[in-house]
């Protein structure tokens, strides 16, 4: 059996304040394979991005914060890793990719700078020159054709899309098994956005990662993942390949999300009522998604 | 088809930095008319908050002149123009003044266009909740303890209060859940007849205008490329840009995906 490069199981967070506990995450479980692009999809507040700090194990360090059960990346229990260790995997074999480029790279520091930074993480001892071939070489591949001008840019110098695809070719450099990619181009125009996704789509398919995908808008993700798991407050409501959750949509929660995204082809503003609907329902899993 | 409530004749913005000169918008020329949504799509750089900020009277345009009622807008606005065309921005956290409450943000805009009798006024703000769907006693709140499309509400019973005719949405949803979105847009639907409003539209969803929009003007870097009823742009997208847009649209269906396609090959008569 193959190893799944993410296995989360029965995942529980909560945080303890003055007042009362607060549970965020109720269990959840999901598990991606290598090479699979899985989304994890949900309204703000499900509990999304949590889930994504957890997995980099930035969640642990913070005192509040209680977790349960078991994150396994890579067959290694990230339980079981010290802190150090569990730093030494961030960057190296998970990175992630924020919504927005800008802000997440360094006002101060040119781009050439920070991609040899993120080069030394899994080869402390690369030179200048060495960095530059190897970064020039991972821009390219994001169609950033004239990489010289771009390493002596700043960050504020570059367009947002420019910035977005040098995040891209920063997060792939040390092929990562596992990129997470939070809210992608959500920042960024419509139409610079669909290019992002479908570079980054070609190229982790090309360099064979596996994605988790986070995202609140289900066209993006309809267009970019193999399977999706619909998360509401804190609970998986719905799992299974892409294709199969957006033509039949089990749950009444996923149903009621599709029903209230206005649709290209017309036909009014959806009707969805006023009233907030009960979405206790349990599980829907979709066949031939994943592996247990 | 309605009179024009608003004419935009060969409106230009040239903003001067110091060392150079940075067109926002050329020579742009359309109007909106009574009792229309009218959308203003296009990507960043596109001229769209320019628009919006001529037509509010934020600055004046370089050239050019703006018409409402037929009567050209002064640069410097009179109280009653400011009261004829209200905003509603993307962001309501940021509009709504955290140290006020809900109700006293109302009251305001009834005080400073001197709207009904004094006493009156507590009561039509209940009113104006009532009509945004929210419960009376939200007046008494602050914009902190409301959720985000409760607070849009309040922002758009705020365009109310001033009984304005024209109001400027300016990515009134791309900050909400999809849920709440729906909710938001339907009610801003039901508003315009039973107000007799006219929306001009700012937005880069094109998914939203289609259903929401009876117009549609496509804005690329400071020029109007295209200008129609939105089911004949949809139908047969003239310009290339315009294509392209509609071809980067993410769609939820195998459907729309056809459709979306076609478009942006030229469009469904093709």
């Amino acid at each position: 059996m193959i190893v799944p490069t993410l296995d989360i199981r029965d995942l529980r967070l909560g945080f303890r304040t003055y007042e009362a506990y607060v549970e965020v995450l109720h269990g959840i479980s999901l598990n991606i394979a290598p090479g699979e692009r899985v989304a994890l999809v949900g309204e703000s507040g499900s509990g999304k991005s949590v889930t994504a700090r957890i997995v980099l194990g930035l969640l642990q360090l913070l005192r509040s914060a209680r977790i349960s059960g078991s994150v396994v990346f890579e067959g290694r229990d990230l339980d079981r890793l010290s802190a150090r260790e569990r730093q030494r995997l961030r960057g190296t074999r998970m990175t992630m990719v924020f919504q927005d480029p800008t802000s997440s790279l360094n006002p101060v520091y040119r781009i050439g700078t920070q991609f040899h930074e993120v080069l030394r993480r899994t080869e402390p001892r690369i030179n200048e020159h060495a960095a530059r071939e190897r970064a020039a070489q991972m821009l390219l591949e994001v169609s950033i054709d004239d990489p010289d001008r771009v390493f002596e840019s700043y960050p504020f110098q570059l367009s947002g899309g420019m910035n977005q695809r040098v995040m891209i070719a920063m997060a792939l450099a040390n092929e990562p098994a596992l990129l997470i990619a939070d809210e992608p181009g959500t920042a960024l125009d419509v139409t610079v956005q669909a290019q992002t996704l479908k570079l980054m789509r070609e190229l982790v398919e090309h360099h064979h990662t596996s994605v988790l995908f986070i995202s609140h808008n289900l066209g993006v993700v309809r267009e970019f993942a193999d399977r999706v798991y619909v998360i509401y407050k804190g609970r998986i409501v719905e799992q299974g390949p892409c294709a199969s959750v957006f033509e039949r949509p089990g749950h009444a929660y996923t149903r009621a999300l599709m029903a209230a995204v206005p649709r290209i082809t017309g036909g009014g503003l959806p009707d969805i009522g006023d009233e907030p609907r009960d979405f206790s329902q349990p599980l829907v899993v979709h066949e031939s998604g994943g592996y247990a | 088809m309605s009179p024009p409530l608003l004419e935009v004749h060969g409106a230009s913005k040239v903003f001067r930095l110091e060392d150079r000169e940075v067109p926002a918008l050329l020579d742009v020329s359309f109007d909106v008319r009574e009792g229309e949504c009218l959308a203003i799509v296009g990507e960043s750089g596109a001229g769209k908050t320019t628009v919006a900020n001529l037509i509010l009277g934020v600055y004046p345009p370089t050239d050019g002149t703006i018409l409402m009622h037929g009567e050209p807008l002064p640069a410097r606005r009179r109280r009653e123009h400011r009261r004829a065309i209200q905003l509603v921005q993307q962001n309501p956290l940021s509009t709504l003044n955290p140290k006020r409450t809900v109700g006293a943000s109302l009251r305001l805009a009834l005080d400073v266009h001197r709207i009904g009798e004094r006493r009156e006024r507590p009561e039509i703000v209940a009113t104006l909740l009532e009509e945004v769907g929210l419960p009376g006693d939200f007046a008494r709140r602050y914009p902190a303890a409301l959720s985000g499309g409760q607070r849009q509400r309040v922002a758009v019973a705020r365009a109310l209060a001033c009984r304005s005719e024209l109001v400027v949405l300016d990515e009134p949803t791309s900050s909400l859940d999809v849920l709440v979105q729906a909710r938001v847009l339907r009610l801003l639907e039901e508003l315009k007849p039973r107000r007799g409003l006219t929306y001009l539209f700012i937005t880069h969803d094109l998914s939203v205008v289609r259903n929401f929009a009876d117009r549609v003007a496509v804005f690329e870097k400071g020029r109007l490329l295209e200008i129609g009823v939105t089911e004949a742009l949809f139908a047969e997208p003239e310009h290339p840009y315009t294509r392209r847009l509609i071809s980067a649209v993410p769609v939820v269906s195998r459907e729309e995906e056809l459709v979306r396609d076609r478009l942006a090959e030229g469009g469904l008569n093709a």
